[in-house]
Parts: C-alpha cells; structure tokens; sequence
C-alpha cells in the first residue's frame, strides 16, 4: 500500500525482494563487517587459524583444512550478503595480483566501512563519505610511495630486503618459528627465474612424513615419475629428448580411416606395417642420438622395449607442466615431429645428472646440473597433509611476494609502520580541507589505523597503549618504527628487518577503497527470485 | 470477472478459461498500470545525477553486481508485471539507439504518469490526457532544437568531447577518474571514426576487462588485445614487423563434409596414407612460410605434430581465436581471412607493428597484443579495477562516454546539462498551455510539470532542497533569458551550465523526451488487462 491507499500492484517475482535507503545500507554494513571481522583474528604474525569443514554428505571429516590464508578461508565460504560477496571477491582479486595481503584487504574494506556507518549516522550524505575518502585514499597512497625505497636489483641490499620481506610473510603463518629457513628458501627459487613472473617453474613437491624441517630447495629439478623397468637409474651427461608424440599405436589422422580386410594374412601384414611404422619413428627418434627420452603421452611396451634396448632411459606419462618445466629447466624443444636430425643439438636438452631418488617412501627423478638453471624443485615435509597443505599455502604466498618485489623493486617497512604513516598523512590532510569531507578524510585515517590495533589485539597486547605510543614515535621523527611482536613494544624495523613489498600494500589500499566505496553507493538492493532447481 | 448472461441465466463463455483469468478493466487498469510503472521509476530515481546512488542486484543464481546504469538495474530486476515491463523496453531502447542517458528517460516517464494520475483523477479522458503530452512534447523538441548549440568538436584538442564524455561517466562509481577514462574514450573513439561520413563503427572498438589493479591501470591500446597465448610454450614471444596469416581452417587432415569411408585393405594402403597424413602437415605449414608469413592466427585447433612442426619452423602461432578476434584483426591488419591452406598468397597477408604476449599478475594470465596495425582501425580499451563487480561497472561507463561521444561525431549539437535544458523546455511548454483552449490544456501544463521533475530530482539526489533550487532556477532562467541555468550539483558555486561545462548530446535528450511521451501515451490507452491468474 502507498501513502495514499492504493493497492500497489506486484512489479518483481513471488520470492525477489527490494530494499531501499537505509535497510538497504544497513544490510551491506552488517554483512561486510561481519565478513571482515570473521578473518580479522587471522591477521598479523600471532593470528589463529580456521579450520574449514566443508559440507555435505560423507565428507564431513574428510577434507579438513586447516588455514590461515584470507583468500582460502573467504574463498571456501557460502555468503548470501551480496555486500559480503563484494568482499570475497577482492580478496580473490588480491590473491591473483599480488598473492598476499588477502586478509588485509578485506578487514581494511570493513573497517572503512564500519567507519562508514558511524558517518552515516551523523548524517552525512554517502556521497560526501566517499568524496572524503577519495581524497584521503590519493593521500595515503601518494605518503605510502614517498616512504618506500628502492635497491638496485644485483645489490646484497635487495637480497636481503627480499630476505626480511620472505621472513614478514612467513611470520603469519604456520612455519613462522622456521621462517628464517623457509625465507633463504623462497629467495633462492625466485632469484633463479631470473626476473620472469612465472611461477610455474617453481615446482612444489608435498610429500607427508619428516618434519617441516626436512624440506629443502632442490637446485635440480625433480619430476614426480618413475623411470621405465627395465632401464638404467643414472645417467651422466644426458642428453634430453622432450616429446608430445603419440608413442602406443600412432594412428592415421585422416578423417574416416577405417580398417577393413578379407582374410587373416591381411591383417598380420597391416600389424606388422603398423609396427613397422612405430619402429621408423623409434629409428627417427634414435637418431637424434638422446640417452633419455621423456614423453607426455603413454608409452606402449614395443616401442619402450625399442628404445631401452638402444640404451635410452625412457620417461613415459609426463603431465603437461612437468614437461613445460623439464624443458624449460634442460633447454630442450619440446619435439612432436622427428624429421630434422640435423637440429638435434638444439632440440635436445642437457644435464649432467639424471638419477632416481627415494624421497620418503616415493621414486622420483632429479635432473641436476641442468643446462638453463631457471625451474627448480621445492620438497616440502612434514607430519599430515593438513600441515603441507598449509604450508604450501604459506610458501606460494611468499613466492608471489618475492616475484612482485622483484618487479616492483619498491620496499616499506613492515609492522604496521606504512599504516601508521598512511593514517597521519591522512589526519594532517583532514586539517586542510573544508567542508563534511573532512570526517571522511579522518575516518579512512582511523581504519587504517585499525590494522596495527587488530596485529595488537591478535597477539594479546594492550593495543591502545601500543598504537599511542607508536603514534608518538612517529611523531618525533622516528620513521622506522614499528609492532615488535615477540616483546610487544615499540621496536625500530631496520634492526628487526620487518620489510613488506610496496605493491601488496598500494593493490590493498586500492582495492579496499574501491570496494567500500561501491558497498558505500548502494541505496537500493533487489533481490531476484532464486532460480529453481530440480532436485537430483 | 464480469458476466454476460443469456435469457436462461446461463453465463456465456467469451474468453476461454475465463474464470482462471485475472481481468482489470477501465480506470482500475488505469491505475493499477501507472503505479508499477511508478515503482519502476521510484527505484531509478535515485540514481539519476553526478550524486546519484547506485543499485545491488542479486541474479537468481546468487551473482552481485552493484550498477548505476538504468538499463542495467531494470533488466536485472526481472520485472513481471507487464506494463512495467514496457518501462524495461523503453530503457533498452533509449540504451540502443544512444547509449546514454537510461536513467533519465524512465524517470522523465515515471514524472509523466505521476501527472497522469491526477488528471485522471479529474475525470479527463485519458487520450485527451495524450493528445496533451503529444502537442507539449511537439512544442519542447522544437524548443530543445531553438536552444541547442553546436559546438566545434576539433577546437582545443577535442576539448568539448572530453567534457561530454566526463559528464556521461560524472555519475559512475569511476567518476574519480572520469578526466583520463573520458580521455581514453575520445581518443579511441577518434581513432576509429570516419569524419567524413560521421560515423563510428562501434565494433571497432573492443573492451576487454581483467581484474587486477586499478582503475587507474585503465589503459588503452592502439592495436588488438586477444585473450589468448602462444600455442606452443617455447615459441617466440614477441614478433616485431608482423605479417599475419589469418586461417579459419584447423591445422589438421582435411574432414570433407561429405560421409565418407577410407577402407584400408592391406598393408601398402597403411604406409600410403600414412605418408600422405605426414604429407598434409608439412604442406600445410610450408604453404603459410612460404608467403612470407611470420605469425599465424587461426580459428580452429592444430594438431600436436603441425604444432611443432609450426614451432621448428620459428613460426609462432597462435589457436582457437574467437572469431569475433578474427574479424577484428583482419579490419585491423588490413589482412585477408584465410578459408583453405591453398589460398594463402602474400597480398593476403595482414601487418602490425608488434605482437607480442604479456602477463598479468601472479596467476599466469596471458594475453596477446597486437599493436601498431597496419590500418589501426581497431582499439581496444582494457579495463582494470579492484574486483569483477568494479570492472564490469567500469565497462558499462565506458560504454555510455562512447556512445555520447559517437553520436556527437554525428550531430554535434549539444544542450546544457544539469536539468537546464528540461527546465527551458518546462517553461517553453507552459507558455503554449495558455494558447490550448481545449481540455488537453490541463494535460499540457502537467507535461511541463512533469519535465520540471528531472532538476527538482536532481537537487533532491546531490541534497539540495529541490522546491527552493527548481524554483530559483526558473526564475532565473525567465529573467536573465537564460536558457543554461541548472541545479549546480557539483557545487562549484554557479548555476550556469555552460560554465560548468556540462555537456549532454541534443539527440539523446530529444529521444529521452519523445520515448518517454510514447512510452506514457501507450500505458494511457491500455483499459483493459487479461492475464492467467498465477501469471
């Protein structure tokens, strides 16, 4: 019924609902903070973790995970709060670009807009919030790039920045009382891609038993297969063939091939014209002169026996990006024509060591010495596959750190210190600017400001003493300061070596400012009826 | 339901299941039409204006999209009452044929019913209630005409496109932005129109999204993006100097379409066709060296062995291209689309500056750009932003600063933005109701009414008082003869729009207004509403 008595007439769908104006802001606020605060106990180096059940019959105990990651925990959650959604999908966005800061970003979007309300409530239009918190976020981004430095990249400045940004990472998560260890790690992988981004290189082995201690970085390369029986376990100085071929019966392509013979003879004469046909491929392959041959496609017992007989090492069944990654490591082409012997030195790939190796209980075959040294292997232990599952989490998170530092270049300095000075610029800015936006402009100030309190709050210190005196720090010029987290107090950063890569921070302050300001906009919300489903 | 009943008093069937039918007829069907078409106008009002909010919609399947676009807030909402749907269309149709302004054609629809309400409540027939919006909505085009302005769109490095476009995006949740996005838009816009025809081929112009970044990192690129990468991992990555041959046929034996069976019957036939299949691929492949190609572009898939075969042969490749793409980059690279391997000749071939793949953040996204074209009549325009919900809000804004900008290439006559140009047309239409000596008088004065809606709204959404800024402004408007004073909304302390610079296009308004007239004249003749009853 409107205001003047009449019946209105049904505009949407029997189930779809709308909400306006206030219930409408009211229901994007609950359901963003209550997002934000879910994961705010995950952050910072004492954060707790979550343990994920997933639903649904029978695996109920199966699938456990264990998880300290903002992007896994959010990722495996089923929101309906569209505001909450919005979230998620930063957080997602934030794990694609720049793999950390997942947990930040979206407790950053909720703390602006728990801010948010508090100004609404005084109100003040929306549009004068986000007026306010477009200026705050171009000053607080614009403080965040003067206070970071920059190394030059061959320097042991830049090595060890990208050390202490490995160690900040890691020191959230699970193998935080190993970080140091697993820090050396993670640099020296990516400092062997040698400035490309692709983390598909790196390869990360899991295998349960050991402890987390035993894992290590493999210089050489490790391909998770078995070498055929029947074949030699070591080879020295190898010399690599990479294939796509088509090794069980190499069938006519021709469309609308089909075999049809009149007696028996005809077909023994095609079986053996068939394997005459397989054997010519395996010469053709044999003189290109390897001593292994790798495949991606399964190798049927003639031609393996063929080649184990010439003294080849075979590798049959290779997945795709193992053998992207065998061939980057050798230098090898990956070949699925054998016609041009002639090429064979620069199709083939070397290394000086091929062996079968027993890690755990497992065979698997390490290539060492490799001609372009650019993939290499993590080995991964520890007690269950919860804990390696987490800690592969951990150590991709550190590795997308590194790669982005390594373009970016650009560092800051850790615990809470880029915050802090974000959230000062933005209060100095307050002072300057005219008008209601002035709130908004303090407001963004103030969530910034909440990301070292939760750090605080998560480790069981007294946060508001902590962040006061922090503030005072800064104020006196002390720029280097920051959350000491082992002693909660106040500790210089440049001799705790707390760094943090400047992208993660600058894509996290981008993206929560441009997410709570879309939540901030919303005044209507339409719900459309659920779409019907026939039950299974 | 009402009935007919014969002498007997037996009631005549007239519609078939008629006693499951919802029927309203007469002033009812009136009624009831308007107010659903005003629920649909209510929602959108909010979101009309440079301070307008933006909308939430959750699709059946759970998908968010937060928008300010009108036609995208009414096709999302799903609406199913019939003559509400006819608002739907009207959105639509105003987004087809302009691109832009599909807020403010439902809302000026939505005003108009409103005073439709009360003249009916008068007892004023309802199509003498349209022959009046008819005659006013004549008078306030031709007055849009009168105090249109063209403006020179090369002047100042294309300064007043900038603006149009700035004040199409003024609205979006881009708007922080609005100067570089409006900027690229023109500029890609420049790139692929045909001044001399005025026209703008809008296909010409892709918009490819990526999440990531900001919309800062928006950018645009003089050339091609494709969503795709090299078909083997270790070809080349960058071809400079390319010439493209562009395939629609699968590196792959021939499949007639005819049905047909290879019978193979001994032992000799084995080895023929196997020669010959090896045959095909070398063939293949030597055919597209031999003119002069370096990169080939094809539609369909390749076989592993043509694939390294490509690779040996150091030509990079590239599969499965959409065929949009294809079309695409043949208008881009000047090249030839390419059916069967046999016709490929060099003048075929297409030329572009560099191709080369580039990759996005951590997840190992790769994409093709193709730049530097041959007959650069394609850009594209790649769009990043903080999550999908953003980046897809930023393509629709883009969308609409194109769409203005292109139909001020056509017709480059503008009117004055921030409710001026509906305010002089209110004031216009109000004089000529006095002239009416009929009843369509009344329904004359209401139009103009209705058109003052649209600055009252405006002031209302950027929180001004909407009776006292309206009400000043037409003062205003009348004392100075001014036709440019508007609701300041930006509140840069003047109310002319000509200094603000807020630019619309002429033929966006007069569509808005002449849409929405019809739009109203055929909800107003609908008396009579039959619908299954659980419809």
């Amino acid at each position: 019924m409107d205001i003047v008595g009449n019946v209105l007439p049904q505009v949407l769908k029997d189930e779809a609902t709308e909400d306006k104006g206030e219930m409408a802001r009211l229901q994007s606020f609950v359901g963003a903070i209550a997002v934000a605060d879910l994961v705010k106990t995950t952050l910072g180096p004492k954060g707790m973790d979550k343990i994920l059940k997933p639903t649904g019959p029978g695996q109920e105990m199966t699938h456990i995970t264990v998880t300290n990651d903002g992007a896994t925990i959010l990722k495996s959650m089923y929101v309906e709060n569209p505001a909450a959604k919005i979230l998620i999908e930063i957080s997602k966005t934030q794990d694609e670009e720049v793999g950390d800061g997942t947990t930040t970003v979206a407790v950053l979007a909720g703390e602006l807009l728990r801010e948010g309300e508090k100004l609404i409530q005084k109100r003040i239009h929306p549009q004068h919030v986000i007026a306010g918190w477009r200026i705050a976020r171009d000053v607080a981004l614009k403080r965040l790039r003067d206070i970071s430095t920059e190394n030059d990249i061959n320097s042991q400045e830049f090595h060890d920045d990208l050390v202490k940004i490995a160690r900040t990472t890691l020191s959230s998560k699970l193998i935080t009382s190993d970080r140091d260890y697993f820090a050396d790690l993670c640099v020296k992988a990516v400092l062997r891609l040698k400035g490309s981004s692709n983390l598909d290189y790196i390869q990360i082995i899991k295998l349960p038993g050991g402890t987390i201690r035993d894992s290590y970085l493999d210089d050489g390369f490790i391909l998770k297969k078995q070498i055929t029986i029947g074949c030699k376990r070591r080879i020295e100085n190898a010399k690599i063939l990479v294939a796509n071929t088509a090794m069980d019966y190499d069938k006519i392509k021709i469309y609308g091939t089909k075999v049809k013979v009149n007696s028996m003879d005809k077909v023994a004469e095609i079986e053996a014209a068939e394997k005459e046909k397989m054997k010519h491929k395996v010469d053709k392959i044999l003189k290109y002169q390897p001593t292994v041959f790798v495949n991606r496609q399964l190798i049927y017992n003639y031609p393996e026996q063929l080649l184990a007989d010439s003294g080849i090492t075979v590798i049959e069944h290779a997945d795709f990006e193992g053998m992207e990654r065998v061939a980057a490591a050798t230098g090898a082409e990956i070949l699925s024509t054998f016609d041009a012997p002639e090429r064979s030195q620069q199709v083939l790939g070397h290394c000086d060591l091929i062996e079968e190796i027993m890690i755990g209980e497992e065979k698997m075959i390490k290539f060492t010495g490799c001609k372009k040294n650019e993939a290499c292997t993590i080995v991964l232990r520890g007690a269950s596959t919860h804990i390696l599952d987490e800690v592969d989490r951990s150590i991709h998170d550190a590795l997308c750190v590194l790669i982005t530092t390594v373009k970016n270049k650009r560092v800051v300095w850790g615990g809470g210190n880029s915050e802090m000075q974000m959230a000062a610029a933005c209060e100095e800015e307050a002072k300057k600017v005219q008008g209601k936006q002035a709130f908004a402009i303090e407001a963004f100030g103030r969530a910034l400001r909440q990301i070292p309190t939760i750090i605080c709050d998560n480790g069981g210190y007294d946060s508001a003493e902590l962040i006061q005196n922090f503030k005072v720090e800064l104020q006196k010029g002390n720029y280097t300061c920051g959350l000491n987290m082992t002693d909660g107090t106040i500790g210089n950063m440049s001799e705790l070596g707390v760094k943090e890569c400047l992208r993660v921070k600058e894509q996290a302050l981008m993206a929560a400012s441009e997410a709570a300001e879309l939540i901030m906009r919303v005044d209507d919300i339409v719900k459309c009826a659920p779409r019907k489903r026939e039950r299974a | 339901m009402s009935l007919a009943f014969d002498d007997y008093g037996r009631p005549y069937i007239i519609l078939r299941d008629q006693g499951q039918k919802k029927r309203m007829k007469g002033l009812e069907a009136y009624k009831s039409n308007i107010l659903a078409a005003k629920a649909i106008a209510n929602t959108l009002q909010s979101s009309l204006g440079p301070k307008g909010m933006d909308k939430m919609l959750v699709s059946p399947d759970g998908d968010v999209s937060v928008t300010n676009d009108g036609a995208t807030i009414v096709e999302k909402m799903e609406i199913q009452h019939p003559t509400a749907k006819l608002l739907v269309e009207l959105s639509q149709s105003q987004d087809a044929e302009i691109g832009d302004g599909t807020t403010g054609v439902v809302v000026l629809a939505g005003k108009l019913l409103e005073q439709a309400l009360t003249l009916l409540d008068k007892g004023i027939h309802p199509l003498k209630i349209s022959d009046g919006f008819d005659r006013a909505c004549d008078v306030a085009i031709k007055h849009l005409e009168q105090i249109a302005e063209e403006i020179d769109i090369q002047a100042n490095d294309h300064e007043a496109l900038i603006q149009a476009a700035c004040t199409a995006l003024g609205s979006k949740v881009v708007s922080k932005r609005k100067r570089e996005l409006g900027k690229i838009a023109v500029t890609a816009v420049l790139d692929v129109a045909d001044l001399t025809r005025k026209d703008v081929n809008l296909d010409l112009i892709k918009i490819q999204t990526k999440t990531g970044g900001s919309v800062e990192d928006t950018r645009l690129i003089s050339g091609i993006l494709i969503d795709k990468d090299m078909s083997h991992p270790q070809m080349q990555k960058e071809v400079t100097d390319a010439k493209i041959c562009l395939l629609t046929c699968p590196f792959e034996p021939p499949k007639p379409k005819t049905k047909h069976n290879i019978n193979i019957s001994n032992a000799e036939d084995y080895n023929k066709l196997y020669q010959q299949e090896q045959q095909y691929f070398i063939d293949m492949v030597k055919l597209v060296k031999n003119s002069g190609a370096n990169i080939a572009l094809c539609q369909w898939g390749f076989d592993d062995e043509a694939n390294h075969l490509l690779l040996q042969n150091d030509l990079p490749a590239v599969r499965w291209v959409s065929g949009t793409d294809v079309e695409l980059i043949a208008m881009a690279t000047g090249a030839r689309i390419i059916p069967r391997f046999q016709e490929i000749t060099p003048e075929k071939l297409g030329k572009a500056g560099s191709i080369k793949e580039v990759q996005f953040g951590t997840s190992n996204e790769r994409m093709l750009v193709i730049e530097n074209c041959q007959c650069t009549k394609a850009v594209t325009i790649l769009i990043r932003g903080g999550s999908q919900m953003i980046v897809d809000e930023a393509k629709r804004s883009i969308h609409d600063a194109i769409c203005v900008i292109r139909n001020l290439i056509k017709d480059n006559r503008i009117v004055y933005g921030g409710g001026s140009a509906e305010l002089a047309c209110a004031l216009q239409v109000l004089q000529y109701a006095d002239e009416v000596s009929s009843v369509e008088q009344y329904a004359v004065r209401s139009f103009a009414d209705a058109l003052e809606g649209i600055p009252s709204c405006l002031a209302d959404n950027c929180g001004l008082n909407p009776i006292t800024s309206v009400a000043q402004a037409k003062s205003r408007q009348l004392s100075e003869k001014n036709p440019r004073i508007g609701i300041d909304c930006m509140d840069l302390g003047t109310t002319d729009m000509k200094e603000q610079r807020i630019y619309e296009t002429l033929s966006s308004k007069k569509q808005q207004i002449q849409l929405a007239t019809q739009v109203v004249k055929m909800i107003l003749k609908i008396d009579d509403v039959i619908a299954p009853d659980d419809y």
